[in-house]
């Protein structure tokens, strides 16, 4: 019942963002985070947003998951 | 790297790290539903080296909801005039002599929600009902259920209440871990409560227990991850609480969620369906809110009820019973025919056996 989703914020206006959902537009309020621009993620429960990731942090996460990936391979290889 | 890369190199991880506790077997509990779903579902445990073994905890709010507020909230339904408003899990938990689903069937207006908001909206478009939230969850919920209060509140929304029967779940880990049937050498924490609480908050188990913990996302190589740290841990000697799921977990939680939960909500202490009273365990609504509980604007008293008979819930929500070793499990208790609510959630433990088993 917890479970809460990720999507990318398409626009934001006052408290609610409208994002999009692999495909489907769906709207999320946004009084639960702060910040929170087009372009950003936002992780979804019970229509509220409850954290947000910039676009900027988001890839830097992706760079970093594939840097400890390789490093975790290299591990197991030795 | 493509996903299936990822989870071969977390496959192997894991199994290096089990390797390395020099033949000890290990239990490690997922604590929560949608990990237990997640890991059935992928299949994963056929793929775990034989010394780890994962049970599953008391991670579902609908299944660790006792009968007694069940039977409370059949007694809402029951309200002339009344919409109960409610999140899908809750229809089919069977209550003494009833459930939702039944009251429904039998003229009952309960309309299934996604959100607390659109309760709310319900209860702004329809003046003459009286429209209850039945609020069930964790931490994960309870800022949008207190959220859309204090949206009922600024609104002056006169037709909407809300039944809080929400938990916390440090203090049923620590009941947990106190408990001498339970023997748990590690736990995975769950992800989206961690999103509400924060990391942080789990210190007490390694400190106070020994037990390493460990804080991860729902993917296959998230989860794998995970457990390949809890061994980790042990191989090494320490305990630590580990983030695995940084993206969404910050060390000290969402704090605005916090503040909003603090602001309409306190915790009591609470039942837990097999498990029993729990100190500082559950969510209710603070003195100042009283207007808005739904129990005392109509007033259904407290009740307590024994479990149904045969089943052994209980027992399968402290990870101590598995699904198959309950006497009923697949005869008399089904997903069609469910005697215990661990069969009726789409995240209850027997719920996933039945579903994914044997695979
Ligand atoms: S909803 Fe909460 S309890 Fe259910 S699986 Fe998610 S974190 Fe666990
Ligand atoms: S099989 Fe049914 S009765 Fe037995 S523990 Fe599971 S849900 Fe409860």
């Amino acid at each position: 019942m917890c479970l809460a989703i990720p999507a990318r914020v398409l626009s934001v206006e006052d408290e609610v963002a409208t994002v999009d959902l692999e495909g489907t537009r769906l709207h999320v309020n946004l009084s639960l985070v702060e910040g929170v621009a087009p372009g950003d993620h936002v992780l979804i429960h019970a229509g509220f947003a409850l954290e947000v990731l910039s676009d900027a942090d988001a890839q830097e996460l992706a760079f970093y998951r594939e840097r400890m990936r390789a490093l975790g391979a290299q591990e197991s290889m030795s | 790297m493509t996903a299936a890369a990822g989870v071969d190199t977390a496959l192997q991880r894991l199994r290096d790290a089990a390797a390395r506790l020099s033949g000890r077997q290990v239990t490690f509990m997922e604590v929560c539903g949608t990990h237990t779903m997640s890991i059935a579902r992928l299949g994963l445990k056929a793929l775990f080296p034989p010394n780890v073994q994962l049970v599953s905890g008391p991670g579902c709010p609908v299944c660790v909801t006792p009968q007694g507020v069940i039977d409370r909230m059949v007694a809402l339904a029951r309200v002339p005039g009344a919409t109960v408003c409610t999140f899908g899990d809750m229809l089919r938990v069977p209550g003494t002599e009833s459930s939702l689903e039944r009251e429904r069937a039998s003229g009952a207006r309960i309309r299934v929600v996604y959100s607390p908001l659109e309760a709310l909206a319900h209860a702004e478009a329809h003046p003459g009902e009286q429209v209850i939230f039945l609020g069930v969850g964790f931490e994960t919920t309870a800022p949008a259920i207190a959220q859309t209060l204090r949206q009922a509140k600024a609104k002056r929304v006169a037709n909407f209440t809300a039944a809080v029967a929400g938990k916390v779940v440090p203090p049923a880990l620590h009941a947990l871990l106190s408990d001498d049937d339970v023997a748990l050498d590690g736990l995975l924490c769950p992800g989206h409560v961690s999103v509400i609480i924060g990391a942080k908050v789990y210190g007490f188990i390694p400190a106070e227990f020994g037990v390493p913990c460990a804080v991860a996302g729902f993917e296959a190589a998230e989860i794998l991850l995970g457990l390949a740290s809890l061994c980790e841990q042990i191989a090494a000697g320490r305990a630590t609480v580990e983030n695995l799921y940084r993206e969404w977990v910050r060390p000290e939680g969402n704090r605005r969620a916090q503040a909003v939960i603090d602001e309409v909500l306190l915790t009591a202490d609470a039942e837990w369906r097999g498990i029993g009273v729990i100190p500082l365990s559950g969510y209710s609504l603070r003195p100042a809110w009283r207007d808005f509980d739904a129990f005392e604007r109509f007033g259904i008293p407290e009740m307590h009820a024994p479990e149904p008979r045969g089943c052994r819930c209980g027992e399968v929500l402290k990870g101590v019973t598995q699904p198959r070793d309950c006497g009923i499990f697949g005869t008399h208790c089904t997903p069609q025919h469910p005697v215990g609510p661990c069969m009726v959630s789409s995240e209850g433990s027997c719920a996933a056996e039945f579903k994914y088993g044997g695979r």
